[in-house]
């Protein structure tokens, strides 16, 4: 009954408009729900940049909508990498802020003036939302289901795996890279179908767009190809994949090249040869099937074939050739790490050092992607059943980026937009098979309207008697188990609708600024020592003095405090950095000229013992010491801060070196004055410290903040007679020796 | 001296295929006895063979496109020879003219493909006139990317 009363509704002329309208209405609620399940972060506490790196990125913004945009093209940048400087014009991926700053200014065209702030905060969410929308349009090329770009639009928005990375407040480059990879690989979809120019070149623009957004273009760049390749390997070489694919190229690469950051690249450097070499592996198969329709001789043809083939082998040849010889670059750290997973952990410690560029655990896949993570692979397999042109593209798209979500925990970003897209398409196609109201006709029926030819077959096919040889009638006709699935998946959906919201809202929004924990009453407290320290060097500091502290606070410091720093979350730079290891890890006689010599008037260090806050400097402190080992081997050495036994202690125990280093005096400076005597406890290595503190000769301390989470310690001028400061600070304490003896020391020549 | 030849070829011929455009399929059978008698030719009656065939069988338009494609060639190679010769100083300078004839050899291509009347099946939803406003499209773009990126 209730089919019947809705089927004038839902069908002819009347019903393509209330389903559009229908239609309408889900997106916008899918968006709705995008964008309101990102902003727990800033309903609980408020509307701040959260991590690291959007520290740099919101500086950038404002300097762009301060001084325009000329002025933050080629923008110098002296209050980094304090001796150096940043060319930041030439460094950075300007998509995110020259998008942010056209909606600041659209915006104010618009007599809505919003802070900037507030616009950097929001924009991840603004723009999940157009993610989800870009899902809907690729699913929906994918499939003939109306529902299925539905579905994967609402996987999309409010998917953990994605929203981890684009809450509010999370301003980094991956809020608007992915809208632009799932929007360009839409247009490329669109261009292969049709075969048309102009969506190639949309593709080209929208790539040129995600190039200056996200060093992740590189995976376009590497999928499209590998596309193109996998079709035209499979026979399915049509015109229109060469005009999709060469317009693409030809506009896309100079597009890129358009970047500074990008440059050359896209001729010069290894990721991007596949594109260049599909190019022209296209030209000849283009060449050879035009050459082919010509000549009707198929000896001439597979001669042809051959030629083509020898053309590719030399030309990869050259390549390789090319590459050894090194006109071409080979392939920088970062990626090669993709391949040879233990190759950062020995030869680069800096890309190893970031807890992002961690092989995956599986935990993490049902974290990040509940109910999709099973139906993946069934979406996967249907694209293989029916396999054309666009199917091959979710096939190469989900293998390639399942084995790279494996290899480090950052590209589970690129792997969930395929993931929803699949689970979409076996959810659908679970649906439509199930979510028919009229049952498959009677076997009857269908012999009988083919006659008693077929039904004579029938009968044969009953004396092979394999059921499956049978004539296939496939549906389901029982009401009863068409409800129980539909029940089931819809419980599913539902789940996952919880489970996101719950992942949501306890792993992934909170701000690493402030730091929330829960009194015993349960309500809520909150630990605010980094902003409270870095307005205190905002307020209390000059306005260019130096900051030194571990790379990781880099950016924050020039955010927040708004002064120089020495390293930064931009690790360009491994010798530098390696400079900053060298002085946090050696004694302070070393690490005072360094000091000097890189003008440093603070030291900050992080140090979590009295809270039992983990992420501290003694916790980094192992991958300073390999950094600077790694330049100096003969002056730092790993070994030398491990006991006798192999173990990293902290404690009465520490090695002398450890107790030497500036990091442990600067950490434990004073720390035992904090507790009555003898119980000194640090809460974060579960250890008690010794009676006596370190003692330090070459700088004083300057400021800590409430929880001791931030200590900021100023660098000593030179002495005033000329003593060294260990000398000096001995006399003051009162060392001096009572007895003045008249022995002589050894003498020395005075040269001057 | 080659872009000289093959214009002056096309300019020759376009009289003749203008009125030979209805005449198309009466040209086919001809082409039918040409293959099986060159199975035992030289290879140059060969080449000619197609050649004719190809003057035959293409339409004016084709041949234009074919005309226009064959003088960004000589350009490129022009341009790479001098690159070859005189060094890459200004890098830029010389990808952007060089990606300029490439790219637009290859939209081009693209807009010869798409109007080829052979290809009307993969190309259903491309009429002629739309493939020629997506060329203009693309060859805007790759322009004014040429232009920005010679500095």
């Amino acid at each position: 009954m209730v089919a019947k009363f809705h089927e004038p509704f839902f069908q002819g002329s009347t019903g393509k408009n209330s389903r559009g309208v229908l239609r309408i209405v889900i997106l916008c609620l899918v968006a709705g729900a995008a964008i309101a399940s990102r902003l727990f972060s800033v309903i609980r506490f408020e509307s701040i940049i959260h991590e690291f790196d959007p520290w740099f990125n919101f500086r950038a913004t404002k300097y762009l909508v301060s001084n325009g945009f000329y002025d933050f093209w080629d923008w110098f940048d002296d209050r980094t990498w304090h001796p150096l400087g940043r060319v930041t014009g030439g460094t950075l991926y300007p998509g995110l802020m020259v998008t942010s700053g056209v909606i600041y200014h659209a915006l104010r065209a618009l007599t809505i003036p919003v802070d900037i702030r507030n616009i950097c905060v929001l924009l991840a969410p603004g723009f999940s939302g157009l993610t989800a929308f870009a899902t809907y349009l690729f699913t929906n090329e994918m499939s003939t289901s109306h529902s299925a770009g539905l579905l994967a639009a609402i996987f999309m928005g409010i998917a953990p795996g994605y929203i981890s990375r684009s809450v509010a407040g999370s301003y980094d480059n991956e809020a608007i890279a992915i809208f632009l990879l799932v929007f360009t690989f839409y247009l490329w979809i669109k261009a292969v179908k049709l075969g048309s120019a102009f969506w190639g070149a949309l593709c080209a623009l929208f790539y040129g767009y995600m190039v200056s957004a996200w060093g992740g273009y590189v995976f376009i760049t590497n999928l499209i190809p590998l596309h193109v390749f996998v079709l035209v390997c499979m026979g399915r070489f049509s015109p229109r994949v060469y005009v999709s694919y060469c317009t693409w190229y030809a506009l896309g690469t100079l597009a890129s090249m358009q970047i500074p950051f990008v440059g050359f690249l896209p001729i010069r450097s290894s990721e991007h040869m596949s594109a260049l070499g599909v190019f022209g592996l296209l030209q000849l198969v283009g060449f050879v099937e035009f050459v082919r329709s010509g000549v009707p001789s198929k000896q001439f043809a597979t001669l042809l074939r051959g030629f083509v083939l020898l053309v590719f082998a030399i030309s990869f040849g050259g390549l390789v050739l090319l590459t050894v010889s090194g006109v071409i670059a080979p392939w920088t750290g970062r990626f090669y790490s993709l391949w040879d997973t233990g190759y950062a952990k020995i030869h680069i410690p800096i890309i190893a050092s970031v807890s992002e560029h961690q092989p995956t655990a599986w935990p993490a896949y049902f974290f990040d992607l509940n109910l999709l993570i099973w139906l993946f692979p069934a979406g996967v397999y249907l694209c293989f059943l029916k396999l054309t042109d666009e199917q091959v593209f979710v096939v190469v798209y989900a293998i390639l980026a399942s084995y790279f979500s494996g290899v480090m925990v950052r590209l589970m970003l690129t792997l969930t937009p395929i993931v929803c897209v699949a689970a979409a398409l076996a959810l659908s196609n679970i649906l439509d098979t199930y979510l028919t109201f009229k049952s498959p006709e009677e076997p009857t029926a269908i012999t009988s309207t083919e006659g008693s030819s077929s039904s004579a077959t029938k009968k044969a096919s009953k004396q092979e008697g394999l059921r499956s040889m049978r004539q296939p009638l496939i549906g389901i006709y029982a009401g009863f188990s068409k409800i129980s699935v539909v029940t089931a998946m819809t419980t599913y959906l539902l789940i996952f609708v919880l489970h996101c919201t719950w992942v949501t809202s306890n792993a992934y929004s909170s701000p690493s600024v402030v730091l929330a924990s829960r009194l015993p009453d349960g309500s809520q407290h909150i630990i605010d020592d980094y902003r409270e320290a870095y307005q205190w060097l905002r307020q209390n500091t000059k306005e260019d003095a130096k900051i030194m502290s571990w790379w990781d606070y880099g950016y924050q410091i020039g955010g927040m405090a708004d002064r120089p720093t020495l390293v930064d979350n931009n690790t360009w730079n491994n010798t530098h950095i390696a400079t900053v290891g060298k002085a946090m890890s050696s004694r302070e006689e070393v690490s005072y000229p360094i000091m000097r010599q890189h003008e440093v008037d603070y030291v900050l260090v992080v140090f979590g013992g009295l809270l039992g806050y983990s992420g501290d400097d003694i916790n980094k402190f192992l991958w300073m010491v390999r950094i600077a080992e790694g330049i100096w081997p003969d002056e730092i050495k790993e070994r030398d801060f491990f006991t006798e036994r192999g173990e990293y202690r902290v404690d009465g125990g520490a090695t002398q070196t450890m107790k030497d280093s500036l990091m442990y005096k600067m950490s434990y400076y004073n720390y035992h004055t904090l507790f009555p005597p003898g119980q000194a406890q640090d809460r974060v290595r579960n250890v008690k410290m010794p009676e006596v503190g370190p003692v330090l000769n070459t700088m004083e301390e300057a400021f800590t903040s409430e929880n001791w989470i931030i200590r900021i310690y100023k660098v000593k001028d030179l002495d005033n007679v000329g003593r060294d400061h260990a000398s000096a600070a001995s006399f003051d304490r009162g060392n001096k020796k009572k007895k003045t003896t008249k022995k002589r020391g050894p003498k020395v020549l005075r040269v001057e | 001296m080659a872009p000289k030849k093959n214009a002056a070829a096309a300019v020759s011929i376009a009289s003749p295929t203008s009125q030979t455009t209805t005449t198309i399929p009466s040209s086919t059978p001809i082409k039918t006895p040409s293959k099986s008698s060159s199975r035992n030719q030289s290879p140059q009656q060969v080449a000619l063979g197609i050649w004719q065939n190809y003057l035959d069988k293409t339409p004016q338009r084709t041949k234009l496109i074919d005309v226009f494609m064959s003088f960004l060639v000589v350009v490129g190679v022009l341009q790479f020879v001098y690159c070859i010769l005189a060094g890459n100083y200004p890098f830029n300078a010389f990808l952007s003219g060089f990606s300029a004839t490439v790219g637009q050899f290859v939209l081009t291509a693209s807009l010869r493909i798409q109007t080829n009347v052979e290809n009307k099946a993969e190309f259903s939803s491309v009429s002629p006139e739309r493939a020629f406003a997506d060329y203009v499209f693309g060859s805007l773009i790759l322009h004014f990317f040429c232009v920005n990126f010679i500095n």
